[in-house]
């Protein structure tokens, strides 16, 4: 995995942002080990006008990596496997799809006693710890070193399982594409999931993500995760605001910034399929790490075990065999 | 099997092999295959497509092989060797197990927040833990059918 140079980022990203000199944009020890390596993004949601540029932007580089399913579909059996085609409804924009990455969401809300209108891009938050990259069955999604949730499209066989364990339910699924085609189209796989990349092939070549750079409001912001934080952090108290995405589900790459509480915009969003909620969000691997400790433990306990189970019988077995015969 | 130093190797073995059985379901229902099957829709079964649950079950089945490998190779080294050795089928099923054990060690660290692995590795790990618990359980089935233990007599 290529490194991306931090400080052209910084450049871009946070110092364009004029709230943090470059000077002062050494990363500080981390607290945890993937921090270092993992860039966050910063929303903004004061500052969107709801433009959709960022919509734009993002269908436009991410192009080439959209679906062109083949058709007639291959039969799928049993019958309740339903066919998910996205194909001809590409200019669908108000949810996720396999063609739509990023869209806008609004929300009519009360800031100060005054009715305002905000909005704000939803894509997926890029999990610190994602279950749908952990719980992949299959190698397909996976984690990035610096804080990417990549769906390798070539891989994936669309049994979207990574959906229905995203507490956003992100990812999409296009059928009538992918490996499944190859192996057993009627009965394994439906075609293969697809999300926002965060445009990884960009970030490899140190370029800024497309819906960053296209943004007139320069909403978005793109840095080390503990830079993010702190901006995120600095601005919420400027403004008595509100913070989402650095503790849900653990945390996440993603960071927005809200005038508001979430809560509200909760509320006040359109929710439901390819529409994210704003809920709060508990870490769904804690169970998971928390047994993963204990499988440390577990040898252990058994060899105790066994050893003072056996130990004495072992003792008698020395002694009456005496010098003979040992093993 | 007269193992009369183990006395206690019939409840470990009926555990055992209950433990496997459900690792092997919860082992599957990782695939999203038991909604699509029908199968989670039988009364009782809906929980096999809990994701989150067979995950969970899946790793404290794991913690308790563990603990159950680890008390019965004390056993073995400590008082059972003496009198017994182990039978060839039980040479190859330590092998498939350390095998099915060790990839999915692996497995377990993937999905620590922390830990991050190359794609070609991270699909390595996942179809060779599969392929070696289709091997392991082939193979058990062999020789639960030819009834060869682990043990044999010196
Ligand atoms: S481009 Fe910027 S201002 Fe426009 S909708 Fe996207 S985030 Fe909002
Ligand atoms: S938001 Fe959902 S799809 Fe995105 S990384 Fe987290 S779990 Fe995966
Ligand atoms: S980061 Fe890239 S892939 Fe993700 S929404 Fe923005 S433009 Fe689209």
């Amino acid at each position: 995995m290529q490194k991306l140079s931090r400080r052209s980022f910084l450049k871009a990203g946070l110092a364009a942002a004029g709230t943090l000199g470059t000077s002062g944009l050494a990363l500080p020890a981390s607290v945890r080990g993937a921090d270092t390596n993992e860039l966050a993004t910063l929303i903004d949601i004061r500052k969107c006008v709801g433009c959709e540029a960022c919509v734009d932007a993002c269908q436009e580089v991410n192009a080439h990596k959209f679906p062109e399913p083949e058709k007639p579909f291959p039969k799928m059996y049993p019958s309740r496997v339903k066919v998910a085609d996205w194909s001809e409804k590409r200019d669908v924009r108000d949810r996720l799809t396999p063609y739509t990455w990023v869209f806008i969401q609004n929300a009519t809300v009360t800031v100060n006693g005054e009715e305002q209108e905000l909005s704000f891009p939803r894509r997926c938050m890029h999990c610190q710890n994602p279950p749908c990259a952990d719980l992949c069955p299959w190698g397909a999604a996976r984690k990035l070193e610096n804080g990417i949730t990549r769906i390798h499209s070539d891989i994936c066989l669309g049994g979207q399982k990574c959906k229905a364990v995203c507490p956003w339910k992100i990812p999409e699924r296009q059928t009538g594409v992918g490996l499944y085609l190859d192996i057993l189209p009627s009965l394994a796989g439906n075609g293969v999931m697809f999300k926002c990349d965060r445009c990884y092939n960009r970030i490899e070549k140190g370029e800024l993500p497309a819906c960053i750079g296209a943004c007139p409001e320069d909403v978005q912001t793109i840095g080390p995760r503990e830079e993010i934080i702190k901006q995120a952090r600095m601005i919420a108290k400027e403004i008595g605001g509100y913070i989402y995405g650095e503790t849900e589900n653990g945390g996440t790459n993603t960071i927005y910034v809200s005038p508001v509480p979430f809560e509200t915009l909760n509320k006040a969003i359109e929710k439901g399929p390819g529409r994210p909620h704003f809920d709060g969000v508990e870490d769904a691997m804690a169970h998971a790490d928390n047994l993963a400790k204990a499988m440390i433990i577990a040898p252990l306990a058994g060899v105790a075990a066994g050893v003072g189970r056996f130990y004495k019988a072992a003792k008698n077995l020395d002694a009456s065999r005496g010098k003979e015969g040992k093993r | 099997m007269e193992q009369n130093f183990f006395p206690e190797h019939k409840y470990i073995t009926r555990a055992y092999i209950f433990i496997i059985f459900m690792m092997t379901l919860t082992g599957f229902g990782q695939m999203p295959i038991f909604k699509r099957y029908y199968i989670a829709d039988i009364p009782g079964l809906g929980w096999l497509a809990e994701f989150y649950l067979t995950h969970y079950i899946h790793y404290i089945g794991a913690i308790l092989l563990f603990a159950i490998f680890a008390y019965c190779t004390a056993g073995y080294f400590l008082v059972g060797r003496h009198t017994f050795r182990l039978t060839g089928p039980a040479y190859v099923r330590i092998i498939l197990l350390s095998a099915i054990t060790l990839t999915g060690i692996f497995r377990v660290l993937k999905n620590l927040p922390d830990m991050v692995f190359s794609p070609n590795f991270t699909m390595f790990i996942d179809i060779s833990h599969m392929v070696f618990v289709m091997i392991f359980l082939l193979a058990a089935a062999v020789f639960l059918f030819m009834k060869t233990g682990w043990l044999m007599p010196k």
